[in-house]
């Protein structure tokens, strides 16, 4: 299997002194309504369904079965109007399915039922802030409603891909999720940013679908999919060259190192007068590269034509703009309202963003912890946690964990070290801090009589210290008071120890 | 009326025999070209009386917004979705190793 990891690179500012980069991007959506697109099977991407069995999500629409007549879900039509005019897009008056014939098992058609030239939502544009808070627009072609294909598995290559495989396991729980693909124009202008760029659109089209609640958004998981298309051209040439279109990228970081790549290895192809291969590349998030896929020719004929088994969708203008009022500020005026309800300067609050936690952070907060509590943890332990381990701090612990964890360490119950304990194990999957604390008894002593008890048979083993400390010498106490913290394996407040041991000491 | 230069080539059926995977004789390549043509003449006079301020269309009945509520339904049991599976294996379809690439 080419890995890609012999591609030669060029130097990223050296590329970007010789060719200009352009890019375009598709993302994928998943609705999070309660059904399929055409099916009424539970949708697997919504809250809480639980799709472990495999075919077990799975309605005769969804496999195609003869005489299974596919019908239009109003919701994902309704949420996908919303993403539309979250887009600053147009909604077309008249919007039809129209049949993609492939041949590949991921779905038991052999078509996918999407949209051709007329999509539902068309000519929009996002604004997008940088890291250094410049705003960036990306222009916007489509945002069309589709359906999502099965999961393959592909079982005896040595690496879990296609080539190799002996034979392939599906499962169609997947199929007929309810998808909308945005698809951008072309990027021009992007120069040395261009990596932080795509990471950044990437980001606010998942805050937008998070904050219009049509998709859980968890790229981890699938619900959020980019496809990102990089071309270069020669400085002072004005045809386009030839893009590629990377797959696979499923983490903002990934999104970012993947254009970066592309850049780096079309610049060293070029250079060396070669030509670029229009194809799908695939990320590997192990390498850090790409590796090519099937070539675009015959490939990209999918003899598009109108789904004739489904009507027209013409959504009236009430309905329009009815969701057109229900829409939510933008991910952008969020922002900057958060800023100013937490008080954060735009030092902290520029770090809550370029962590990603901004999400994660607000839903903490509406969970009943202080703005600056919740900024600790997601950008204190949690995040040290996630770089270690490279992946997003959102997918390691709920927001309603860590308020449940902020709320024990205020009222008491944890000291600060306790707390960082308890978040292990909230991360490695035993429960709740709740549980944990209980299942672990982790508890703080904050019993003074047992404290006392402790304190008392420590200053008795030590009559040296007692004897200093009645002579006013109270730093002499930190013996004791180490003694007794350890005598409670950590689980006392150690302020309220050197109280009482003060204390006991002049009794 | 009907043209005499044939809209579908040799290459045309060519093509889309590929794209469809099937494969077809030189012989029965020509013959299809021959009846798809005929097709395409048949068709074409629609085009006669579909005057410009006729709408194109993609279904006989003039209805939309056939749409559905958002409320689960019923699903087939893994049992029964594997049943016309010619091969299965774990709770899913077993099906040859895939030559090309994923999509």
């Amino acid at each position: 299997m080419a890995t890609g990891a012999t591609d030669v690179l060029m130097d990223f500012d050296e590329a970007l002194e010789r060719f200009e980069p352009v890019l375009g991007f598709e993302v994928h959506v998943e609705l999070s309504t309660a059904t399929k697109m055409f099916s009424p099977a539970p949708n697997p991407a919504a809250p809480g369904v639980d799709s472990s069995v495999p075919n077990s999500l799975v309605a005769p629409v969804d496999m195609g079965l003869p005489g299974a007549l596919p019908v239009v879900n109003a919701e994902a039509v309704r949420y996908s109007i919303s993403l539309g005019l979250a887009l600053g897009c147009s909604i077309a008056p008249t919007s039809r399915f129209a049949r993609k014939n492939y041949f590949y098992p991921d779905l038991g058609k052999n078509y996918q039922i999407s949209q051709y030239d007329e999509p539902i939502a068309f000519e929009g544009t996002v604004e997008v802030e940088l890291e250094d808070g410049t705003l960036w627009t990306v222009p916007i072609e489509r945002a069309h409603m589709e359906e999502d294909a099965g999961k393959l598995t592909h079982v005896g290559g040595a690496t879990g891909r296609i080539q190799g495989a002996d034979h392939s396991l599906v499962d169609y729980n997947r199929a007929g999720v309810p998808l909308v693909e945005i698809v951008t124009k072309p990027i021009f202008g992007a120069e040395h940013r261009a990596p932080e760029i795509a990471k950044a659109y990437v980001a606010t089209i998942r805050d937008i679908v998070r904050s219009l609640g049509i998709s859980e958004a968890r790229m981890e998981r699938g619900n959020l999919r980019c496809d990102a298309n990089v071309s270069l051209r020669p400085r002072g040439q004005e045809r386009l060259g030839t893009r590629t279109e990377t797959k696979n990228v499923n983490s903002l970081r990934s999104v970012e190192r993947a254009v970066r790549y592309e850049i780096q290895r079309q610049a060293a192809i070029l250079a060396a007068g070669g030509t670029i291969v229009q194809e799908t590349r695939h990320w590997h998030e192990d390498t850090g590269s790409t590796s090519a896929g099937r070539p675009k020719s015959d490939a990209d004929d999918y003899r598009y034509f109108p789904e004739p088994d489904l009507l027209p969708v013409e959504p009236s203008l009430a309905l329009i703009e009815e969701l057109r009022a229900a829409l939510p500020e933008s991910p952008a005026a969020f922002r900057r309202r958060l800023q100013a309800d937490y008080g954060f300067t735009d030092g902290e609050f520029r770090d809550i963003l370029n962590a990603g936690v901004l999400a994660e952070l607000e839903e903490t907060v509406s969970k009943g912890a202080a703005p600056a509590q919740a900024r600790k943890w997601w950008l204190g332990e949690i995040l040290r946690i996630a770089n270690q381990r490279g992946v997003e701090p959102g997918t390691l612990v709920s927001p309603l964990h860590v308020s449940e964890l902020i709320a024990l360490t205020e009222n008491g119950d944890l000291t600060d070290r306790l707390a960082r304990q308890v978040l292990e194990l909230v991360v490695a999957g035993e429960g709740s801090p709740e549980e944990v604390v209980q299942a672990r008894g982790l508890k703080v002593v904050s019993d003074d009589s047992a404290l006392i008890a402790a304190i008392d048979e420590a200053l008795a083993s030590q009559p040296d210290v007692l004897q200093k400390i009645k002579d006013g010498k109270v730093q002499a106490a930190g013996a004791v008071i180490g003694a007794v913290m350890k005598a409670m394996r950590g689980q006392a407040d150690a302020a309220r120890v050197r109280e009482l041991v003060l204390e006991r000491a002049q009794a | 009326m009907p043209d005499a230069t044939p809209v579908i080539s040799v290459a045309d059926v060519q093509h889309l025999a590929g794209l469809a995977r099937i494969a077809l004789e030189p012989a029965e390549i020509e013959h299809l070209a021959g009846e798809l043509n005929q097709i395409v003449d048949s068709v074409k006079k629609v085009q006669e009386v579909a005057t410009p301020d006729v709408p194109a269309t993609s279904h006989p009945i003039p209805l939309v917004n056939v749409l559905r509520a958002d409320v689960v339904g019923e699903v087939l049991t893994q049992q029964q979705v594997l049943s016309g599976a010619p091969d299965a294996a774990d709770g899913r379809f077993r099906v040859p190793a895939i030559l090309g690439e994923e999509q």
